[in-house]
Formats: C-alpha cells, structure tokens, sequence
C-alpha cells in the first residue's frame, strides 16, 4: 500500500463553532483528532450535518478552526495553498473559457510562462483523456467530462494534496463509475494525498486506504476504518463485501442515533414552547 | 419551414394590416391633421431632397454615443466597485435609490439653465438615463458571481489582478451586457426627449419644429425614422449580446 509514515495532515483538537445572529451556539465540529499520511487516500463519509464538508474546508484553508489547529507538513493551515487544490462538486469551472484556458489558468497564476504552461495543460487534458476536446466551452462537456478537466487544472500543478468535495456526486452511475476508476489511475502515477468526501458509502470502500466515519449533532469524528484491500479492488468480492457490510453497520448505527436525537430534540423543543 | 413563416410572414401580415388600418383611420381626416401612410413618405423624401435627413439622423446618433459611452465607461467601474464593496454599497444605495425614480426629463430645466441650449443638456439627459441601468445591472453581475470562482482562484494563487480582469470582469459581463441593453432603449427614448427640449438639431428637434410649422407629416416622418433607429440600434445590441451568451454558454429561455 501507499501509505507511508510522515505526517502530512493532522487536526489537533480542531473544532468549529459558529454562532447565530440570535446568538445560537451550533457545532459544525466537535474538537478531534485525525492525522493523515503522505500519500494516503482518506474517505470522510457520514450523513448530512456530520461536519465533513467543515473538516474539508478547515484542511483546505477557506474555513479556519475556532479551536485547536489544523497543520500540513507541519504548518499551520492559514490559508488556501496552490500545493493543496480543492475539487468542487459543481467543478467550479470558468464558463467563458475554454477546457485548455480553464486549465491554464492555474498554471498561469502559479506563474508558468505561456509556453511551459500551455505544454503542461496539455499533458494535463491528456492525462484525463481530454486532448480533442482542449478548445471546446464547459456548456459543451458533460458533467463527467467537466469533472475530467477540473481534475486536470488541479493535477497540472502537481499539488500533493487533492481535497474532492462530493466530487462525483452530480454524475450519474457509469460515469461515476468510471471517475472512479480514473481517479485511481492517476494517483497510482502520482504520489499525492487524497482527501475525499462522499456520502456514497460504496465509493468510499472502493477508493479509499481508510474510511473516517463521521457522526452529527454535533459533527464529530466517530469511527476509523482502514480498508486493507488491494488495488484494484473488486465490488463483487468477499472481502469488499466484508468491509462494505462493516460501514454499512457502523453507518446505521450513527444514522438511528442521529434520528433519536433529532426526535428527542423536537419533543423537547415542543415540550419547551408551552401551551 | 414553419419557423420562417413565423419569423417573416406572420411580422409582414401585422405591418400590412396596420398599414392599412392606418390608411383607413387617416382617410377620415384631413391630411393636414392625420396624414396617410403616402404622405409620410412623401415628408421622408423631401427631408432627404433636403439633405436634412442625414445631418438629424447623424447629430442625434453622435450624441447618443458621446452620452452613452460615457455614462458606461462611468457607471462599469463604479458599479464593479460597489458590488464588490458592501459597506460601500451599503451607504450609497438609499441615495442612488432617491435619485433613480427620478425621470431623466425632471433634469431638464436645470441642464437648460446650466448648460443653455445645445448639443450638452441632451447629452446630459441620456448620460442620466443610460447611467443607472448600467450601475445597477453591474452592481448586479458582480455580487451573483458563484463563490466558487474566488475558491478557485484563491486556491491556485491568483493575484489580485489576476482576479479582477481574469475572474470579476469576464463572470460579470453577461449581467452587464443585460444592462448595457436596457440602457440603450431607455437612452434612445430620452434622446428624443432631449432634443425636443434643449437642442436646436436632431431628430427630436426635427419634430418639434415640425410641430411649430403644423407639419404633421413631417413630425409622423420623425417619429417613424426614430421607432426604426431604436429598432435597428437594438438589433445590434441584442446580437452582440447574443455573441457574448454563445461564448459564455448561457442558453435563452424560450
């Protein structure tokens, strides 16, 4: 496996509280721990409410912890960094320019001049299986083909870390599928962390070294699952299946809890209105 | 087939008809106070034996553009500023609110007694027209650009140049062209406001001084010559916009 013993990532205590206007105390994040290593491929999985797309955010830099740090390299997170690049679920592509343009946009602000830049992005849109369609507009791409070039921006200025926010979850089946599939390639080639939020528990088993299961109310780290497979891993298999029914358990088990809560929180609150 | 039918056809029958409904109205007047259809273009024609047609037409279309690019290249920035700045806007917007209902035409005594009569009051009534369509479509654009754009571009690094003319600018810019749009049609209309009042040239003078002759062939022949330039001018303008969608990939709702 991958997998290797430094230190890429690491929360320490790091929590997120947010307050109302009414002045309301809501916890996006219960102060936890969680390290991530070099080169790791890490699933944050967990129904909606349990903090993962704050975990993501904080690791990122685009949220800071009201508590405790979050570090890379052994740095404190201030700030989003061209060495750690976020993938949307929505690809936050530029409409107006075309695939190679989007793509070298990136390079172009990590300074490239315009002909290395333009020989990376196309290396890059090969890379994802893009090259015929380098001059065309996002409005004429799929959405896995969106996704494709999203992932090249990101990939052409060799970041070592990939955070994927619900990456896939606007594609449909077979093309998910075989993003998956992709993803997996090119990060076979390249040694980069991957940090990959999804509330598709099957995805999760197939791609990831470790499944960190998240619970909410408040959001908090839960559960930790290394996933001791090899690549490339096989959905019909006994043993995936194993692991599948393991997250499957340790899932419905956070989800009726978060169902009580969530009921014994209503009866309270009408219980506390009074008649 | 049947969508050029209903593009050219169906258009030629309406014209036809109110032309003819013209006709007939007209016929039951006096030329002098109702003239028909020939007349008119009888009027045109003398305009242009005159060679006054032209020299209107031209005034009035520089006028326009004087105005109208200026009232853009003033209201573009400002409104990038402002939508960009809330505070700013914050304290700003009640007042652009007070001054927007107000009518380019309730300017027109003071741009008279400041500026006298000429070709600077028009200017100045359509520069006020054309302004806040502008400001506040761009204040507009701005503040719907997807937070995911300045994700990205924070993400890769991106200056903040890189940012304003690479991101804000280009993200902005179908919001914008919407109200460069607006702001040609409600320019064009005060135009002729303009010139009826403060101008001693143009098209709208053209049918003010009509009136003072009792021409009411001519002040029809003006009045026809301005509706087919603000079709022509938004011919124009809805293609550029056109343009700008296809590149941008915004597909019109039918």
């Amino acid at each position: 496996m991958q997998k290797s013993q430094t230190l890429k990532i690491s929360l320490q205590h790091a929590g997120k509280t947010f307050y109302s206007s009414s002045g309301e105390q809501h916890i996006a994040l219960k102060a936890g721990n969680l390290d991530i290593y070099e080169g790791e491929f890490v699933c944050l999985v967990g129904p909606s409410g349990c903090g993962k797309s704050t975990v993501i955010n904080l690791m990122a830099g685009f949220d800071q912890p009201t508590e405790g740090s979050v570090q890379i390299d052994g740095k404190a997170v201030l700030s989003p960094d061209p060495d750690r690049i976020m993938i949307f679920q929505d690809y936050g592509l530029f409409p107006w320019k075309t695939a190679l343009d989007n793509v070298l946009f990136g390079l172009k602000c990590r300074g490239f001049g315009a002909v290395e830049a333009r020989k990376k992005a196309m290396a890059a849109l090969a890379g994802v299986g893009l090259t015929a369609y380098a001059q065309r507009h996002p409005h004429e791409l799929s959405g896995g083909m969106k996704q494709r070039v999203a992932l090249a921006r990101a990939l052409a200025v060799e970041p070592s870390v990939l955070f994927m926010d619900e990456p896939f979850a606007a594609l449909d089946a077979f093309t998910r599928l075989h993003l998956q599939d992709e993803l997996l390639e090119l990060r076979k080639k390249k040694k980069i962390t991957v940090i990959f939020v999804t509330h598709d528990l099957d995805e999760a088993v197939y791609l990831g070294d470790r499944i960190v299961l998240m619970a909410p109310n408040p959001g908090r780290f839960e559960n930790n699952m290394p996933i001791e497979l090899p690549f490339p891993r096989n959905r019909t298999d006994k043993q995936f299946d194993h692991y599948r029914k393991e997250l499957f358990e340790a899932f419905d088990l956070v989800h009726k809890e978060a169902g009580r809560k969530s009921m014994a929180e209503e009866e309270l609150q009408q219980g506390g209105s009074g008649i | 087939m049947r969508d050029k039918l209903q593009k050219f056809l169906y258009p030629a029958v309406a014209i036809s008809l109110f032309i003819l409904l013209w006709q007939y109205a007209a016929s039951r007047y006096s030329s002098e106070l109702f003239p028909a259809p020939l007349n008119v273009l009888d009027a045109i024609r003398e305009l242009v034996e005159q060679g006054r047609l032209w020299k209107d037409i031209s005034i009035s279309l520089l006028r326009l553009t004087i105005a109208y690019t200026t009232a853009v290249s003033c209201a573009i920035p400002v409104g990038l500023f402002l939508g960009r700045c809330q505070p700013c806007l914050r304290s700003i917007d009640p007042l652009v609110q007070l001054l927007r209902p107000i009518s380019p035409i309730a300017w027109f005594p003071l741009a008279v007694l400041w500026f006298g009569i000429g070709n600077t009051p028009a200017i100045f009534i359509i520069f006020i027209a054309a302004f806040f369509p502008v400001l506040l479509a761009t204040i507009t654009a701005v503040r719907n650009i997807p937070a995911v754009y300045y994700k990205v571009s924070n993400n890769f690094g991106a200056k903040p140049v890189q940012v304003f003319l690479g991101i804000i600018i280009p993200a902005a810019f179908p919001g914008i062209m919407t109200g460069l749009h607006i702001a040609l049609g409600t320019a064009w209309i005060h135009l002729v406001a303009g010139e009826m009042l403060g101008a001693d040239s143009g098209l709208g003078y053209l049918i003010i001084d009509a009136r003072n002759f009792l021409r009411t062939d001519l002040i029809m022949a003006g009045m026809l010559l301005v509706g087919v330039l603000g079709l022509l001018l938004n011919r124009l303008i809805t293609a550029g916009e056109q343009f700008i969608n296809r590149q941008w990939g915004i597909t019109r709702q039918q």
